[in-house]
């Protein structure tokens, strides 16, 4: 009965180990030898591959080439210069400076909000929540803006409530400011998630060996969430050098890199020096993200041990949540002071000379602006949906599947989120201004910087999520006979739903509020708001300025709203069935034909 | 071939007692099997490369199995014996790095899985968690771009033999464990599929509900008729569904047989050591004598007479080992066999087990039923006594005793 045939087996016989000479985990099925079997994946892989050239490593490399290139080819001329010269010298240190306050001030700040409204049992934890994630989707501009109206010449603190007459707001101290309030949500974010994740039974357990809050704190608390401190600290660092818009309009005479590039590329039309300030400001915030992924990938010795079984009691005791609650209300305050501002702003008479209400702001951006504005939305959400389908896309190819190149298309896809904007923009520049890649000045331009600008955010989130489904998910579905495509739109695509509707949320957002990426791009033909916004600064009409970015602050809510709906009801499940009718005229026709 | 003449008949016999339970609505149970093929696999060799990348190591070595039409094969083995490579092998998502794997007549090298016709269901059940059941078990239909009656059809058929039509409009998360494992047979079932594959489906279930989805799952495959393979390392399990077993280590296939086959003549200490317990005891080969083979254990000064040593051949004067399980021994104070002394007595209820040394080994050994028979407790001297015909004589390669 037994058909088994017992290879290579004698009982006590030691079976011998070594296969034939030839064989090994090569041969066989090669990834490259499936791909070639299955075309869409192949053609899907192999366009990926020639996107992210195009967009990401073409410009880059063209940056690099310049900065190191004359009339007479290599040089080292400007490399020389730049190290050299007093005034790059002191725009780098600068730039670093504010850099390394800003990312300590916002750490803070954000630890101070996560630590608050994650371990401590106080009251309107869900409000700090959302006040605290508030500015990452708001315009840029905003805080310089109010800043300007609160602290400037005609600033309602300094002028109207302190009579100081010719108070400077611009400078080191008001940039630090600016950006601390616009980057500690960065913080916040990151740490909040660190914190989250820390499992509470640690603390418990030093609390109940006698140790006291202070410290759990000092031993436990803040050992355990270190990684995510020096993470936050990085992106931060990050964010604040690549930073254009609050540096452009606050720094007055404190130059950083990304500004200057601008303003050579700009005024002085030196493009080899401009783009030897891109890779001055490159080389910082290239090696501060590695450093953070680094950091990121330790972070595993944080306690992570799924849900608690039960909820525990958080902290409580008065004279700990007290002073942390009055920190988070002095910081929500400030927030809601300079949105407020803006708001008041762009409806008042002349700031700071006539607090009459007006709406001529308002008249005079809908009728002058109403095209800029226009071509944002347009542009925004033409290149949203591709970021995001394409950023779905690469997660499930770097995820799912295995192809020869499958690192350096995870690599070239995220490295856009490392390149500061005016370096990317100046790469555009660069690139895409000779045959046959003529670009510039077209919207073609626009929303290929969008969407590989964005698309990083979008490949993480749908990373993360495809790591969280069991790889068994795909492959029942390739089981029971789905190809590749079948099975990422059947099952793949909605599973993501959420990563993606993230993802485009926030490439629309982005898209809506770049400045430094887009400043060089524009044309006469293809205006955006932000940079009309910037125009307006440069022309001191602060309350038109305040005008456009009351609008944007709309039709980014509005946006937000209509992307939601949509994704929930184009893709949201529904329990679907036949009816008992449909089954039985299904029954009745089956067997009739047989 | 004879062999696939019993298996109809087998399956001729099996239908009327399904049909009667399902008759009129669902029509035949063989529509299901019909597709259903015989796989082989010939020298199955899979190399992995290290994690660290630096070497490979052998994951499958030189397997060849033949799995019958409308068989039930188990793979049996401790984790990393290379069971559940193999399985994958034949579904086509790992591909072999030497051998030919054919499913019915078709070498399938170069058949992506998706075109293989089997069906598999995994250990996490990986239902759809974004679809209804209804959509998750017409999955496989849709794929195949069939007319919409026939999926409806076929879908509620399938959905009514298993018993879940009544939640075809809910989510997976909304249903039971043995409820979803139940819409993962269903959803591999509609297919009809040339092969079902079975990942440790039940691991997932607590005891009791694994017992009774076994149970099911067994009373269906042989009703259905469908060539299974399936992958397990709980060895109650691979006996009570299986009709062949492969036992599985490091990568080779060690036995294979039917439950009582394996259980009764392992054909070595692994294998008697895995499948329930063993005791061993090293002994020498003597003589043959017909059948029954002689041997001399050191120490105790006595020849024994084994009637039924198994197939292993031994030289004169060699070393073998003498395997035999726990409830084949008997305890007693004065009488036959080898003298010891209690170490340790466990009570169990049903039996209670004792560890008795001897002057050569340490023995376990179970007796079934304490309420009525002698119990001994750790100091007491004993005799303990084999059941010769149900004594194996292995080759004597140290077991690890655990």
């Amino acid at each position: 009965m037994s058909s088994v045939a017992v290879s290579a087996l004698e009982p006590g016989i030691a079976p011998d180990r070594s296969p034939g000479k030839k064989v090994s985990s090569k041969t066989g099925m090669k990834s490259l030898n499936r791909l070639v079997r299955q075309p869409i994946l192949l053609i899907t892989v192999l366009s990926v591959f020639v996107l992210l050239f195009i967009f990401v490593v073409l410009p880059m490399f063209n940056v690099i080439k310049i900065a190191f290139s004359d009339e007479n080819g290599f040089t080292w001329d400007y490399l020389i210069k730049g190290l050299s010269k007093p005034v790059y010298q002191r725009t780098f240190l600068r730039s670093i400076i504010l850099g390394v306050i800003v990312a300590f001030t916002s750490t803070a700040v954000g630890y101070l909000f996560a630590f608050a409204t994650t371990r401590t049992e106080m009251k309107g934890k869900k409000f700090f929540n959302i006040m605290a994630t508030l500015p990452i989707i708001s315009p840029p501009f905003v805080v310089s803006l109010s800043i300007i109206f609160l602290f400037g010449r005609q600033g309602l603190i300094t002028r109207g409530l302190l009579g100081i007459k010719d108070a400077n707001v611009y400078g080191l101290p008001g940039l630090v400011v600016v950006q601390t309030m616009s980057f500690f949500p960065v913080a916040y974010m990151t740490l909040r998630g660190i914190l989250m994740s820390l499992d509470d039974s640690v603390e418990d357990a030093a609390f109940s060996m006698g140790a006291s809050r202070g410290r759990i704190f000092r031993t436990v608390t803040l050992p355990l969430t270190m990684p995510g401190i020096i993470s936050a600290l990085l992106l931060v660092f990050i964010q604040s050098m690549e930073d254009f818009s609050n540096p452009a309009v606050i720094g007055g005479g404190f130059s950083t890199l990304s500004v200057d590039a601008y303003r050579i590329i700009n005024g002085m039309n030196d493009m080899n020096m401009g783009c030897m300030l891109a890779i001055m400001l490159l080389a910082p915030t290239v090696c501060a993200y590695l450093l953070q992924k680094y950091w990121m990938r330790k972070k595993s010795f944080v306690t992570v041990s799924g849900k608690p079984t039960q909820a525990r009691r958080k902290l409580h005791e008065k004279h700990i949540v007290y002073p942390l609650f009055a920190g988070c209300c002095f910081f929500t305050g400030v927030i809601i002071l300079l949105y407020g501002t803006v708001l008041m702003g762009a409806f008042v008479q002349t700031w700071g000379v006539n607090y009459v209400l007006t709406l001529k702001h308002f008249s005079y951006v809908l009728t002058l602006g109403a095209g800029v504005i226009k071509n944002s939305v347009i542009l925004a959400a033409v290149a949203a949906p591709i970021g995001g389908f394409l950023g779905m896309v690469i997660a499930y190819l770097t995820v799912r599947q295995r192809f020869p190149g499958r690192r350096l298309m995870e690599i070239a896809s995220m490295l856009m989120f490392a390149i500061p904007g005016i370096v990317s923009c100046i790469g555009y520049v660069a690139t895409f201004n000779t045959k046959p890649l003529l670009l510039t000045g077209t919207a073609v331009i626009l929303v290929a910087t969008f969407t590989f600008r964005n698309i990083p955010v979008a490949i993480e989130s749908g990373t993360s999520t495809l790591l969280q489904i069991d790889t068994s998910i795909d492959e029942a579905a390739t089981i029971s006979g789905a190809g590749t495509w079948y099975s990422f739109r059947t099952i793949t695509l909605p599973m993501l739903r959420n990563a993606f509707l993230s993802g485009l949320t926030y490439s629309f957002v982005r898209a809506m509020t770049a400045v430094s990426a887009v400043i060089l791009l524009i044309s006469p033909h293809w205006n955006l708001a932000t940079t009309k916004v910037f125009a307006l600064f440069e022309a001191s009409q602060f309350s038109d300025a305040a005008a456009y970015v009351v609008i944007m602050i709309v039709i980014i809510l509005a946006a937000m709203g209509i992307i939601n709906l949509l994704v929930n009801l184009l893709l949201k499940p529904r329990a679907k069935a036949p009816s008992a009718e449909a089954v039985e005229a299904a029954l009745q026709a089956q067997g009739s034909s047989k | 071939m004879t062999t696939t003449d019993t298996i109809a008949a087998v399956k001729t016999t099996s239908t009327p007692s399904a049909t009667s339970k399902t008759a009129g609505t669902v029509g035949s149970l063989k529509d299901f099997s019909s597709q259903s093929s015989g796989v082989r696999l010939v020298d199955i060799t899979k190399v992995f490369p290290t994690p660290e990348g630096t070497g490979e190591t052998i994951a499958v070595n030189n397997v060849n199995l033949d799995v019958e039409d409308g068989e039930l094969v188990t793979l049996l083995g401790p984790s990393g014996c290379g069971k559940t490579t193999t399985l994958r092998m034949v579904s086509g998502f790992e591909y072999p790095s030497a051998g030919h794997i054919y499913i019915g007549n078709r070498d399938v090298a170069n058949v992506p899985p998706n075109k293989r016709g089997i069906a598999m269901v995994f250990q996490s059940y990986a239902l759809f968690p974004h679809m209804s059941i209804w959509e998750n078990v017409a999955y496989g239909l849709r794929t195949r771009k069939l007319p919409k009656e026939e999926v409806i059809a076929r879908t509620d058929k399938v959905l009514k033999l298993m018993d879940i039509a009544q939640y075809q409009r809910r989510f997976p998360n909304q249903l039971s464990g043995g409820q979803q494992q139940r819409v993962a047979l269903a959803r591999a079932v509609v297919i009809e599929p040339a092969v079902l594959l079975f990942d440790e489906p039940l691991s997932n279930l607590d005891a009791k509900l694994r017992e009774r989805m076994r149970d099911e799952l067994r009373s269906l495959q042989q009703r259905l008729g469908i060539t299974s393979i399936y992958v397990t390392h709980d060895q109650a399990e691979a006996m009570a569904i299986s009709d062949r077993v492969v036992i599985m280590k490091d990568g080779n296939l060690v036995q294979a047989g039917s439950p009582e086959d394996i259980y009764e003549y392992p054909t070595s200490t692994f294998v008697a050591n895995f499948i329930g317990k063993a005791n061993f005891v090293t002994a020498t080969f003597v003589r043959k004598d017909g059948p029954a083979a002689i041997v001399r254990v050191p120490g105790e000064d006595v020849e024994l007479v084994i009637p039924k040593p198994g197939k292993i051949e031994f030289k004169e004067g060699a070393r073998c080992c003498l395997a035999f399980r726990p409830e084949h021994v008997a305890l007693s104070r004065s009488g036959q066999g080898f003298p010891g002394q209690v170490t340790r007595a466990t009570y169990f209820g049903d039996m209670v087990e004792y560890v008795v040394e001897t002057k050569t080994a340490s023995l376990t050994i179970e007796v079934n039923n304490p309420q009525i028979s002698e119990r001994f407790a750790v100091g007491d001297m004993v005799h303990a006594a084999l059941d010769m015909d149900c004594v194996r004589l292995l080759a004597d390669d140290a077991p690890v005793v655990e």
